[in-house]
């Protein structure tokens, strides 16, 4: 159970990184996430699917620590992160983009991804006010590790800009770096794809890509079908806050249970006929 | 001071030309006394730089971390308090009670921090506020510590400041002006490290969205409680100056009102600048001082002046002339884009 070879920066493709227990929150008389085990695995792309409301934006959350479970645990690396602070969770190796471009805008791209390193800085305010070598040393590494965080990105040339001038993509990008200087063994994208025309969605897929091939383990949300099946070699379904199915693309998308889902979904939302179509259609040629 | 060298050198020759403004600057306001001037302007001169503090202690939580403190003038009060009640009833030397003030006030900032910092945004403020109230009654009614209604009088000057000020041939209140502002110089150069650094970064992205902080792995609590210290911290530096320069304390100087000036100064002045928080009493307690004369009638200036500051300048006197540099800046590169597709 106790997976100790997890846990250092090297983890060899497919031992376990993350795995959830009964994993559940509810919110009032609302499950929203209900009793969830899962496994990502190390080193590769598992995306987690589902029709809208599935609760997947919920069990991010409660992965990333920003919501706290009601029921279950969550191991990652193999020491139990349930009840840690959201920072924490960021500080033990997993760090998260959000569905949105969020990030601060009115700031550099720098800027953004040098508060990404913070919590791997000690430096304090007494350190600030004297002007410690801590404090210079720390500021030093910040922002090395933002210029390699938006290296990895491929945006280091815009370093100078303020964050909210670049375009859609550009901004997710800056979201990434965010998140990738905090130095992460686990990246969470919460749908990396939203509101990004096909082109940019194939360059991000290209990003994705590499940074798997570097050695991170990514997982995400994501409701492009197409980009899920060709991009993840690991799959969940989530449907009303529960797991349906979970395995590789070509497995899920012929269970029965992941099809009725969509189908079943398929009078409710017209996003959710491409979906289908994905799931069904394209999938064996994936 | 700090340095931003690296990828943005437009930004550090910028900064650069900034340390040389706040030295001229300082250099100007170090002179004044040389020229004998009257009382009055010192005066005036001194109460600028207490307020300016003050300004600058609330920047800290308002303009760089986004928390509105409401009982700002309840540290203020505090650490005035403290200096009298040190000096005049336990004898103790200015320059040993002052320090305990600040340390003092950092203390009662931490523990105000561990329970305000539970709500967030008007609740935030609303619960300071109470708190803030809170000073300023029990200053007014533990008669036996504080003085109560009576307040606390004759606190002497600084010991040695008279002294050192005949000595180099000034009056005691040119002491008290050179003292004020070498506060004010410390005040300044402790904001603009704690801005320019690791920490102060961290708090900007607390005031550009909490919860994205949170997941950027900022810990949003801690860094809003150093925050609080600093801010608290710098408010009671600034009553100590307060208490031996008026060497009389009232309860009033720790209410809600002064909490609202100061916020009203550094609004105008300029929310999250570096030089707002001087600009906007040096600007404000001056007119307010100029527009003593029509006594009564002094509001019916004040206010639409006030209005029209809201109306054309929101960010602020310091964020207008920075809105102006932007424009400018955005002007150059849009030309330089222009020539690139010509």
């Amino acid at each position: 159970m106790l997976d100790s070879s997890v846990g250092t920066g090297s983890n060899s493709v497919g031992t376990e990184l993350l795995r959830v227990e009964g994993l559940g929150i509810r919110f009032g008389g609302l499950h929203a996430v209900k009793d969830v085990t899962a496994t990502i695995p190390a080193g590769q792309i598992t995306a987690i699917i589902g029709p809208n409301g599935a609760g997947k934006s919920t069990f991010f959350n409660l992965i990333s620590g920003f919501y706290k479970p009601t029921t279950g645990r969550i191991i990652f690396g193999g020491e139990d992160i349930t009840r840690l602070k959201t920072h924490e969770v960021v500080a033990s190796g997993m760090a998260r983009t959000f569905q949105t471009t969020t990030i601060y805008k009115e700031l550099s791209v720098l800027e953004n991804a040098m508060i990404g390193h913070r919590v791997r800085t000690r430096a304090g305010l007494l350190d600030a006010l004297l002007r410690t070598g801590r404090e210079r040393k720390d500021e030093q590494e910040s922002r090395d590790a933002a210029l390699t965080a938006l290296t990895r990105v491929g945006i280091a040339a815009h370093a100078g800009r303020p964050a909210g001038a670049m375009t859609q993509e550009g901004q997710k990008r800056v979201g990434i770096a965010m998140a990738l200087a905090s130095n992460p063994k686990l990246l969470l994208l919460d749908e990396p794809a939203a509101g990004m025309n096909p082109e940019e969605t194939v360059s991000l897929m290209a990003l994705i890509r590499e940074l798997v091939a570097g050695g991170l383990t990514v997982t995400l949300v994501e409701h492009k079908m197409s980009l899920v099946m060709s991009l993840a070699d690991h799959i969940l379904v989530l449907h009303h806050g529960q797991k349906i199915s979970e395995g590789v693309p070509a497995q899920v998308s012929r269970d029965p249970a992941v099809i009725e889902a969509y189908l079943g979904s398929h009078a409710h939302g017209g996003q959710m006929g491409q979906a289908t179509v994905a799931a069904t259609g394209e999938a064996p040629h994936a | 001071m700090l340095s931003n060298a690296g990828a943005n050198s437009a930004g550090a020759a910028r900064f650069k030309l900034g340390t040389w403004g706040w030295v001229a600057v300082f250099v100007l306001a170090a002179l004044v006394p040389l020229f004998g001037p009257s009382g009055y302007l010192l005066d005036i001169g001194v109460n600028i730089m207490i307020y300016a503090m003050l300004a600058y202690g609330m920047n800290v939580l308002l303009g760089y971390t986004g928390q509105l403190p409401l009982a700002h003038a309840g540290f203020f009060g505090i650490g005035a308090y403290t200096v009298g009640i040190l000096t005049l009833k336990a004898g103790w030397s200015f320059w040993l009670a002052w320090p305990v003030a600040v340390a003092l006030c950092a203390v009662l900032g931490l523990l105000l921090g561990l329970v305000a910092f539970r709500t967030k945004g008007d609740a935030f403020s609303i619960f300071t506020l109470g708190v803030g109230v809170i000073i300023m009654l029990v200053i007014n009614k533990w008669d036996a510590l504080t003085g109560g209604n009576e307040g606390l009088n004759g606190i002497n000057p600084p010991a040695g400041l008279e002294a050192l000020s005949k000595g180099v041939g000034l009056k005691l209140s040119a002491g008290f002006y050179y003292l004020a502002l070498i506060a004010l110089i410390l005040t300044v150069l402790a904001v603009a490290r704690a801005r320019g650094s690791v920490f102060g970064r961290s708090l900007i992205a607390i005031r550009g969205g909490e919860d994205l902080a949170r997941s950027a792995g900022i810990d949003v609590f801690t860094h809003k409680l150093r925050a609080m210290m600093l801010s608290t911290a710098i408010a009671g530096f600034a009553g100590g100056v307060y208490a031996v320069y008026v060497g009389f304390l009232g309860s009033a100087s720790a209410g809600p009102a002064m909490t609202f000036t100061v916020l009203l100064y550094l609004l105008a002045g300029g929310l999250g600048t570096l030089a707002g928080p001087l600009i906007g009493p040096a600007l404000l307690y001056t007119l307010t001082q100029s527009l003593k004369g029509l006594q009564d009638y002094q509001y019916i200036v004040f206010g639409p002046l006030l209005v029209l500051l809201i109306m054309f300048a929101p960010q602020g006197l310091a964020g207008l002339w920075m809105k102006a540099q932007a424009r400018r800046e955005l002007a150059a590169v849009t030309g330089k884009k222009g020539a690139e597709r010509a």
